[in-house]
């Protein structure tokens, strides 16, 4: 069966106890979440989540039927994934016992187009945005050296064009 | 604008919403509204003796009279018990609202708030966020009004359910200037109601084809008031009627189309007739796994066609040809009257002949000795005595199984049963609340001596609150729908299901003040149950019966209809 991420966007009322209320929904219907992201939108009583998830058609559809059921939930959208933009961010904290191995993580990390952030006596911290799979890619690279620390954002999206999910007033 | 105190605003909500009663329970966080309560006579108070019963009078309420029932507890343990309440309303979409106490939300005179782990504090609305359609917590008086309309509208719209308001002590106690308003903006709650045209074509184009259409009608059809449209349908299209446990009433069982119960424990017309079906109709229920046994043997040949007014039902549990999101009562009606235009209603057709044929074949039989108290024998008693009009309520298990098949209901409304969450103990105080709905019906609570034990404390509030129901104890001395479990496939290893045969019931009713009376015979129960019916005290009715009496048919747990078990003899 085919199980391939699914993004899913929903705009929700931006008021307390909502995370719960669709986490508890996702929790109790034994879904699985891969990724969750939240944040306000441009208008202030709305947020927007974008949650990815792995399932087959049918799962996905249950999914956002659900999700469109709960009261607080006001639009669900699937992002299809030939047409948006999709991003996550991590920061990655790597051990750093000598000056060499400092900078063949920084060249790394030019060719990722990634940013040292931090840098301290034994460690670097790398931001690095990008889809999840460049990610993931880095952080394997990384490996060798020592990863001391990842933190990822989970992915966020947007459609491309003039589509959007967005609630007109 | 009006100035009061938050639990003025919420009794005046009430009022507004024309609440007549409230079962509740009071204690310390619900001080402020009961001290409203108290010069508040249009509204009644019905004080139960455990907030799970307060919870199912409620729902009991709701399911008699279509109006939404309303509980009361207080906080921390009077919140919990009434979580059994909720999930059971839930399961069976039921409209209860559900008040409860909280301790205070915003510091006053350096007392404890929420998240302090104060004396019963509970988080309610963390704990019945997964049971209620919605639920609120208001954090200032001035947003009850507001709360109060969009919980009584989400609880009553769409597909029906429980919302509980948790209310802050100190947000009951607060005043504020309130608006009431009739406006309701919930711009992520707006349910669907009117089908969409294209589909009830293609509903109708299905149904014209069909030469073995089948209706399955479950409870969203007595939510949406949509009996005499499924009547109208069913019999234009000479199509069988079969209903699930919880659309039982909402189409005659005397009705020469009717097929009576079907699933886990239907009979065999229904169960084996719609192995044969080519279209089902299914309306207004949501395929659970105790009306359709194992899915790859559920209708696999047929067309189905889904009406739901919750989208969410469509596709969850069987794939559908036609789904159509919307309401019953709209979606039966705006189909019958394409069809008519295209069809021509007839007297009889092969297809309705057939049903006839299986009706007569298997039709139950009632055979053996008068003294002999088998429950078909009761239940068929039991319809000849009452009016057509009166409510039965059951409790759950083998009084449920045998109330279901045996007891036929002729209208919508008068057969009130914990179908999806299977509560024992809801039957009783589910009666008291049909009682207070329907003070001029009977009202009786078909029971079994394990379901009737665990609420029946509240014997007290029905006897206090003069409010006569009838209780039929089926007493088998055993947890009897488990130990048929144990006897067909454990081996007959009982375990813990033995009740021994304590207590006396007919002492019991009288501790409390009730009328207890034990029979013996066919004619015992039916002259215990013609008096008890006119009483004004509720009347408790204590039938011995065989502990080894099973309940037939039965799909075992996992099995299709294919694989059900039709009598004790097949074993």
């Amino acid at each position: 069966m085919d199980k391939k991420n699914t993004i899913i966007a929903a705009i929700v009322e931006h008021k307390p106890g909502v995370l719960y209320n669709v986490a508890n929904m996702f929790r109790r219907r034994n879904f699985n979440i891969e990724s969750i992201s939240v944040g306000p939108t441009e208008q202030s009583d709305l947020a927007r989540m974008t949650i990815t998830v792995k399932g087959d058609e049918k799962l996905i559809e249950q999914m956002i039927k659900q999700l469109n059921k709960l009261i607080d939930v006001i639009k669900v959208s699937r992002l299809e994934p030939t047409s948006i933009v999709s991003r996550e961010m991590a920061l990655v904290k790597i051990t750093t016992p000598g000056a060499k191995t400092r900078s063949d993580i920084i060249n790394y990390a030019d060719i990722f187009r990634a940013r040292v952030v931090d840098v301290s006596s034994e460690s670097l911290m790398v931001e690095i945005t990008g889809d999840s799979n460049k990610i993931d890619a880095f952080i394997d690279l990384m490996k060798p050296f020592g990863v001391k620390e990842v933190a990822r954002t989970g992915i966020t999206a947007l459609s491309r064009g003039v589509k959007s999910v967005r609630i007109e007033e | 604008m009006t100035k009061m105190s938050g639990a003025q605003a919420v009794i005046e909500a009430l009022k507004r919403q024309k609440v007549e009663a409230i079962f509740g329970i009071v204690g310390g966080a619900v001080l402020p509204i009961y001290d409203v309560l108290y010069e508040t006579p249009e509204i009644r108070h019905i004080l139960a003796r455990h907030e799970q019963c307060a919870a199912h009078a409620a729902d009991g309420y709701a399911r008699a009279s279509g109006r939404p029932g309303v509980c009361m507890a207080t906080s921390g343990p009077g919140a919990t018990n009434l979580v059994t309440g909720i999930a059971n309303a839930y399961m069976d979409s039921s409209p209860v609202i559900a008040l409860t106490g909280q301790v205070n939300a915003f510091a006053v005179n350096s007392s404890y708030i929420i998240g302090k782990d104060a004396f019963q504090e509970a988080d309610i609305i963390g704990i019945t966020t997964p049971i209620t359609k919605y639920n609120y917590q208001p954090k200032k008086a001035s947003e009850i009004p507001r709360i109060m309309k969009e919980a009584f509208h989400i609880a009553t719209t769409g597909r029906p359910g429980p919302v509980l308001i948790d209310l802050p002590k100190n947000v009951q106690t607060e005043t504020a200037e309130m608006k009431f308003t009739d406006n309701v903006e919930l711009r992520g709650y707006k349910p669907k109601t009117s089908p969409h045209p294209l589909q009830v074509k293609k509903a109708v184009e299905l149904l014209l084809k069909a030469e073995r259409p089948i209706i399955l009608a479950g409870g969203g059809v007595i939510a949406s008031n949509a009996s005499s449209e499924l009547l109208a349908l069913a019999e234009l299209l000479m199509a069988p009627v079969a209903t699930p446990l919880m659309g039982k009433g909402c189409f005659p069982e005397n009705h020469p189309l009717s097929l009576g119960d079907m699933g886990m424990h239907g009979t065999l017309a229904a169960n084996k007739l719609i192995l044969e079906a080519d279209v089902l109709l299914a309306v207004g229920t949501r395929f659970s796994d105790r009306t359709t046994g194992k899915l790859d043997e559920f209708c696999s040949d047929a067309k189905i066609i889904h009406i739901d007014i919750d989208s969410a039902e469509i596709g969850k549990n069987v794939d559908v040809d036609v789904p159509i999101v919307a309401d019953a009562k709209k979606t039966l009606k705006a189909i019958y009257q394409l069809l008519i235009s295209k069809l021509q209603k007839k007297e009889s057709s092969q297809w309705s002949k057939r049903v006839q044929e299986f009706k007569e074949q298997f039709k139950d039989e009632i055979s053996g000795s008068e003294k002999d108290l088998k429950p078909l024998r009761l239940m068929k008693e039991l319809r000849k005595i009452l009016p057509n009009d009166a409510i039965v309520a059951t409790e759950v298990g083998l009084n449920q199984m045998w109330a279901a098949l045996y007891f036929m209901a002729y209208k919508p409304r008068t057969f009130i049963s914990s179908g999806g969450l299977g509560t024992m103990g809801f039957g009783f105080p589910a009666s008291i609340g049909a009682k207070v709905a329907c003070p001029d019906r009977p009202v009786v609570d078909v029971a079994g001596d394990g379901s009737f034990i665990m609420t029946s404390q509240d014997l007290a509030c029905s006897v206090m609150e003069k409010i006569p129901v009838t209780v039929i104890v089926l007493n088998n001395s055993v947890l009897g729908m488990v130990a048929q479990w144990q006897r067909l496939f454990y081996g007959r290893r009982y375990s813990a299901v033995d009740l021994g045969n304590v207590p006396d019931f007919v002492k019991l009713a009288e501790a409390y003040g009730a009328k207890g009376t034990r029979v013996g015979s066919l004619k015992e129960f039916s002259k215990a149950v013609k008096k008890a019916i006119k009483s004004e005290v509720t009347t408790v009715i204590d039938v011995p019966i065989s502990p080894e009496e099973n309940v037939f048919p039965m799909i075992p747990a996992g099995a299709g209809l294919k694989g059900m078990i039709e009598s004790e003899g097949e074993l």
